[in-house]
């Protein structure tokens, strides 16, 4: 049974649409996902595993909240502040939502410059959005700082649930470390865009393989997952 | 044999992947111990994890010597039978299969097999291993601690795992859960270059319906382990929490030492789910890379095609996914909902049926093959003999009424030693002793392979098939002694003294096996390309063993599935898969 017929490409691969093209695609030599580089096949399957953890994570939070039998603390309440004269319920996440999804934004922006090879533009989009992703962090230490004050620990806290506070730290510090890596690789890569590697194919430091611009793309993908996962946390969390 | 231009031969595509950007090493340091080459990286993994199984075999011993000899060995108290028992378990499963059967069979094969020239991202590959490397070593790290290490069980359930009274309280369970994590962030650096490599790099004419089953079974495993280690990730961390911040994730109210624990409101039934979500999938994370293994070995061996290929590959996905909706069939005694016992224990029957199409189409492979029983092959044989005998056993502890009396006895310890100890072992030996020549150029000694194959697979069953015997009795799993009981008759006590000598001869072994590993890279008899006369791509390497790049100036190009073995009209027995049709239509049997 020699297989020699198979393969008689009837089209360029990656352009018949729908389902069929799917089967073609995975049924053709050499690559499932036509045109898709192997670093952002590479960041797809790492953000799926990524996903697990962080539901795991969720999961494991929301059985610990269903099955207490002392009342969670009220996240309004324990997330309001008093601004002025006025008391707020949950401000500050709200603020820091806002700040990271519009990091989103600016980095939408800056892989659309990094295509056009706009190297000033494409640096300064991803600072910004680097600039924000720290302020998100930063506010995230204020609002730890503020918990901790009122006593909330990991083992407890004076209004409920001791699960309130491990789960509080545990996801939101979890997440809180994606962002800080993401602020690392972007400013990383700020620099590298800068510095024109990508047009004069200099080579890595660790690696020494040529980079390109595809891996602003590739930064971009990891940090809006990052944001999607906050939209996760906010509303199982803070919401609920 | 006449020549045709490549395009015109059954339409190969042109090429659409580009080049793989290789590292070359310039040092002797950057060649053989940070090295990018994924064949230096599979042997790195290799003899890491049989460093470290070594140990989990001598850990054997102890328990067997305890068990078979009670109150004889003074050196071997309560504390480190549970010491022993939870160490062997977590290097055995973790530590050496998966790590071998992932970093050691999957970097070597995979780009082989595929017809790339390394893993797409080599530099994370090389991470891969120095992070496995790191977490092998925080392990073997807790014999050396203050406590030592943990007596909790592979399984570490909580509370138990961190209560005072549980053995490495201190710091055991500590370094234990450290080394898991980092086991965890070593797997995904490398799994994900597996995945990539597969699905992305590709050499021409190779289709995912060409691929040898081997790489399916290591591709979907890696797959699984992708999506089931963040499982264990975050068990391990709430369990590190609990232990080091005083968190209750895990921790129910209790009374310890006669006082009530810092603990309070957590579920330790948690920590079961997200331990078993890992740990179910971990089973076949080891069985599929052996069922893909022993597939390519029988269909060598008996130089015929692989039965119901498709079918094959169809089989190990399906089970891929099945596994994933059967982990709290572990759970039956856990104090679940039942009803989840029901529903648990019908995908668990379900799973049988694409498992029982695989061993089918193994004896269906061998059905009027040219059997040739060599090394690999005995082991081939041995595998499906273990494989099936611990399979029919998991269909008894599958069904919910019969598990509940069974658990935690013997016969489960009989019984997953079959199915996920002895049978993916036979396939590691099976596997090793059919790529050895390619990987040294020499063959391994044949005499003492049969001895080798002979030894451990007979030993092996007088060890574990008396074990479901000692289950049925009611003999329970984890004792450090049983002690007088009016259930367990004085012959079984005979009976754990016969299976602990098996035991020690098995292990004894062992070192024969390493020996011959040893002897045969200096003393071989030389292999040549492609000893076994075999189909796949790796054995059609310019040099072997492969050079640095695999293969040479050009990539091959591949124009046929990985099992032309006996095909009518054909030259010889075998048509590798990077020989253009023609030379089949020369001999004009082929249409």
């Amino acid at each position: 049974m020699a297989e020699t017929t198979l393969m008689q490409p009837k089209a360029a691969p990656g352009t018949i649409p729908g389902l069929r093209g799917i089967a073609a695609d995975w049924a053709s030599d050499q690559r499932a996902f036509k045109n898709v580089s192997w670093g952002k096949a590479m960041m797809w399957i790492f953000l799926l595993s990524d996903t697990f953890i962080f539901s795991c994570f969720l999961l494991s939070y929301m059985t610990a909240r269903m099955s207490t039998t002392v009342p969670w603390p009220n996240p309004s309440e324990v997330f309001a502040l008093n601004i002025g004269s006025k008391h707020i319920p949950l401000i500050l996440i709200a603020i820091m939502t806002f700040v990271l999804i519009s990091s989103s934004g600016t980095m939408a922006m800056a892989v659309n410059f990094g295509y056009r090879h706009d190297r000033v533009r494409t640096a300064a989009l991803m600072l910004a959005t680097a600039a924000f992703g720290a302020t998100f962090v930063g506010m995230q230490a204020f609002e730890w700082t503020k918990l901790i004050m009122e006593g909330v620990r990991p083992w407890g806290n004076p209004w409920g649930a001791p699960q309130f506070g491990a789960c509080f730290f545990m996801i939101t510090g979890f997440h809180g470390t994606h962002v800080t890596i993401g602020v690392i690789f972007l400013i990383a890569i700020a620099r590298k865009v800068l510095r024109g590697d990508f047009d004069r194919e200099r080579r890595g430091f660790f690696t020494s393989r040529k980079g390109y611009y595809e891996i602003v793309e590739i930064t971009g993908l990891y940090w809006h997952f990052v944001d999607l996962v906050w939209v996760f946390i906010f509303a199982f969390f803070y919401l609920w | 044999m006449v020549d045709i231009p490549l395009d015109q031969v059954a339409g190969i595509p042109p090429a659409e992947v580009g080049e793989v950007e290789l590292y070359h090493p310039r040092s002797w340091w950057t060649r053989y111990v940070f090295s990018q080459d994924a064949k230096v990286i599979a042997v790195q993994y290799s003899i890491t994890a049989m460093s470290i199984g070594m140990v989990a075999l001598v850990l054997s011993w102890m328990m067997r010597l305890q068990l078979g000899f009670p109150g004889t060995f003074s050196f071997i108290d309560a504390n480190q039978y549970l010491q022993f028992i939870t160490m062997h378990g977590m290097i055995m499963v973790i530590y050496l299969l998966t790590a071998l059967f992932l970093g050691g069979f999957g970097n070597y094969l995979i780009p082989l097999m595929v017809g790339a020239r390394d893993m797409v991202f080599p530099y994370v590959n090389m991470l891969s291993y120095w992070v496995y490397l790191l977490a092998v070593l925080v392990l073997a790290a807790t014999f050396f601690v203050p406590g030592g290490p943990t007596g909790a069980g592979w399984t570490l359930y909580p509370p138990q795992a961190i209560l005072s009274g549980t053995p490495g309280q201190d710091w055991g369970i500590v370094f234990m859960l450290a080394s898991l994590i980092l086991f965890i962030i070593g797997f995904t650096m490398g799994g994900l270059n597996y995945v990539v490599t597969v699905l992305q790099a590709r050499t021409r004419g190779m289709t995912l319906m060409r691929l040898p089953l081997t790489v399916w079974g290591i591709f979907t495993a890696t797959v699984m382990a992708l999506l089931a280690f963040p499982a264990l990730f975050v068990a391990s961390v709430m369990l590190l929490l609990d232990r080091l911040l005083g968190t209750s994730f895990f921790m129910p109210t209790l009374v310890e030492m006669g006082q009530l624990s810092k603990y309070g409101g957590g579920s330790p039934i948690l920590f079961q789910h997200l331990f078993w979500f890992f740990g179910h999938p971990e089973v076949y994370i080891v069985a599929l890379p052996a069922f893909g293994i022993i597939s390519d070995l029988i269909s060598t061996h008996a130089r015929k095609n692989i039965f119901g290929y498709r079918m094959m590959v169809w089989a190990i996905v399906a089970i891929g996914a099945l596994s994933f909706v059967v982990w709290a069939h572990h759970m039956y005694v856990s104090g679940m909902h039942p009803y989840f016992g029901f529903f648990f224990a019908t995908t668990t029957l379900i799973i049988a049926i694409p498992t029982a199409i695989k061993v089918y189409n193994w004896v269906l492979t061998l059905w009027r093959g040219d059997i040739h029983l060599t090394v690999p092959m005995l082991f081939a044989l041995g595998f499906i003999v273990t494989f099936v005998n611990g399979g029919l056993t998991g269909l008894f502890l599958g069904n919910v009424v019969v598990d509940v009396p069974l658990s935690d006895t013997m016969f489960v310890v009989a019984h997953f030693h079959m199915v996920m100890g002895i049978a993916p072992i036979m396939a590691v030996f099976g596997g090793i002793y059919h790529w050895y020549p390619k990987v040294t150029g020499r063959m391994l000694n044949d005499v003492l392979g049969k001895f080798h194959f002979w030894v451990t697979f007979i030993g092996a069953y007088a060890v574990f098939f008396p074990m479901h015997y000692l289950g049925l009795l009611g003999m329970p799993r984890r004792y450090h002694d049983i002690g007088e009981t009016s259930f367990v008759p004085a012959s079984a006590h005979d009976l754990n003294a016969f299976m602990s000598v098996a035991a020690l001869i098995v292990g004894f072994a062992q070192l024969v096996f390493l020996f011959n590993l040893v002897w045969s890279l200096f003393k071989g008899k030389e292999a040549g390309g492609n000893p076994w006369g075999a189909t796949s791509l790796e054995w059609q390497t310019p040099e072997t063993p492969p050079g640095h790049g695999n293969w040479g100036k050009e990539l091959p190009i591949v124009y046929r599935w990985a099992y032309d073995y006996s095909v009518p009209g054909a030259a010889r027995d075998f048509v590798p898969q990077n020989e253009p049709p023609s030379g089949v239509v020369a001999q004009g049997a082929h249409p």
